[in-house]
């Protein structure tokens, strides 16, 4: 138990967290499009694409909020060993992590109109994952493109908010999109 | 290899820069302050470029560096040898081969694609700065979406010059939202903003990161009876004869005859390789580059 918690991380941190981070950024400005991540293997039931991000971008500066589903022990270990992000409420979270249902989505932080980058990242582990479904536009989005979302309303209700607001990046298995603000979803 | 962590900067620095680049993407022409580091080279030099670079940088990448669209200007040889020597990555003159270009005050001429990434390096990267000199008040400015001092600005320019004068750092608004500073790159080259490739603003000393996604809507800011116009000097490159080009006007000898190039090195040349002679051009050889 102790020492799987030890695994998974990434082999050569430095070069390993570059090629995700390409990957990403990409994802986030090109919404609709879908790239893949390796070189995490996080315990169950965070997916490699999950891990791959929270390695990435999470350290001690990051508070990272779970929901009751993934907030097992293991889940807390295996963050805390490899990024040393504390845990915190869903309000005080830069980074969170869960199923699309579980998100308490009205309690995290959008930003400040000063400061609309303060705002959480949220990573939402789906079953499914493709380039079909609700139609996307603006930027980063040359015409339209699709992805298949696990609800409307809510992404249009947030991008009404912009320049504030919160942005999502999917993830399922090793594939991760992301969803910023501005997208606009029909 | 060297003995320096891949592209210098150490791991949480680059966390730091890559989550304020993910916020920058998410609000397009928003500046997202950032905890800049003291660089192996002075500010000015292309510090917030540089650290941006480092960020992104991955080992497969082909990285290009241009100054004023050059590729041979020491700024440009300094940075592409410093990221040859601390990330070990493979570097190019031409655009069509870099994967990732950072430049200062220039977009090529080419049309990026997709999978190109477009690196700035920006002095000021506030555009309200030599308007209101108080961060406290231009912020409010921006969460306010108070643009006016702008359009006053450029009014000014009309009463004053009889056209828009600005000419470089020409500002743009973005998505309908953000007035931004596109770095002092010139007035020609703000049509280009709306590009295929991943634009990204790194200001080392004023301690902002910026970015522009994939075809976003960039508008360079003018009236209805004074529209915007990207203006170039009205001549012909000199040694490849291209009449679409940026260009840089030299004083060549001490009776000041002048001659007009094409401020885009890899542009010029690659034209000439390809045959094209302009009026005081000779025919490329390999040498004589």
């Amino acid at each position: 138990m102790q020492a799987a918690i030890l695994e998974g991380g990434f082999v050569e941190a430095p070069i390993d967290s570059a090629r995700a981070f390409r990957q990403i950024m990409t994802a986030m400005a090109q919404p609709g499009t879908i790239n893949e991540v390796t070189g995490a293997l996080p315990p169950a039931p965070l997916s490699i694409a999950a891990g791959v991000v929270l390695l990435t971008m999470c350290d001690p500066e990051t508070p990272v909020f779970l929901t009751p589903k993934f907030d097992t022990d293991e889940v807390r270990a295996w963050i805390t060993f490899h990024t040393g992000a504390p845990f915190t409420a869903a309000n005080n979270a830069a980074f969170a992590v869960g199923a699309w249902g579980d998100l308490p989505l009205n309690e995290f932080s959008i930003g400040s109109s000063e400061y609309p980058d303060r705002s959480a990242t949220l990573i939402v582990e789906t079953d499914h994952l493709s380039v079909t479904g609700a139609t996307l536009r603006g930027p980063g989005i040359k015409d339209t493109a699709t992805l298949s979302l696990p609800d409307a309303q809510a992404f249009q209700n947030n991008a009404l908010l912009f320049p504030l607001g919160l942005d999502f990046i999917f993830t399922c298995q090793s594939d991760l999109a992301a969803l910023p603000r501005t997208t606009k979803v029909s | 290899m060297s003995d320096y962590n891949f592209a210098y900067l150490d791991e949480q620095t680059k966390r730091m820069i890559r989550r304020a680049i993910l916020k920058g993407l998410a609000i397009p022409g928003y500046q997202v302050p950032f905890a800049s580091r003291e660089m192996p080279m002075p500010y000015g030099w292309g510090t917030g470029g540089v650290q941006v670079s480092a960020a992104v940088l991955t080992p497969e990448d082909t990285f290009k560096v241009i100054d004023q669209g050059a590729d041979d200007t020491t700024n440009a040889v300094s940075i592409r040898r410093f990221f040859e020597k601390t990330a070990d990555v493979a570097v190019t003159e031409a655009t069509a081969e870099a994967s990732v270009i950072q430049t200062r005050h220039r977009i090529p001429e080419q049309d990026l694609r997709a999978d190109q990434i477009l690196v700035y390096q920006v002095p000021i990267p506030e555009p309200l700065r030599f308007l209101e000199p108080s961060e406290v008040e231009t912020r409010k400015m921006h969460a306010l979406e108070e643009y006016g001092l702008m359009h006053v600005k450029l009014y000014e320019d009309i009463s004053q010059h009889g056209a828009i004068a600005t000419s470089y750092a020409y500002p743009v608004k973005v998505e309908g939202r953000y007035v931004m500073d596109p770095s002092p790159i010139p007035k020609f080259d703000n049509p280009k903003l709306n590009m295929a490739g991943i634009q990204l603003f790194g200001a080392g000393r004023e301690q902002r990161i910026y970015a522009v996604p994939p075809y976003t809507d960039v508008v360079s800011l003018d009236f209805e009876d004074y529209p915007f116009e990207a203006s170039k000097a009205d001549h012909a490159c000199d040694l490849c004869g291209a009449t679409d080009s940026y260009l840089d006007e030299l004083i060549v000898d001490d009776s000041g005859k002048r001659m007009f190039m094409c401020s885009d090195t890899d542009y010029c040349c690659s034209r000439r390789k390809a045959g094209h002679i302009g009026a005081q051009g000779v025919p490329y050889a390999e040498d004589a580059a």
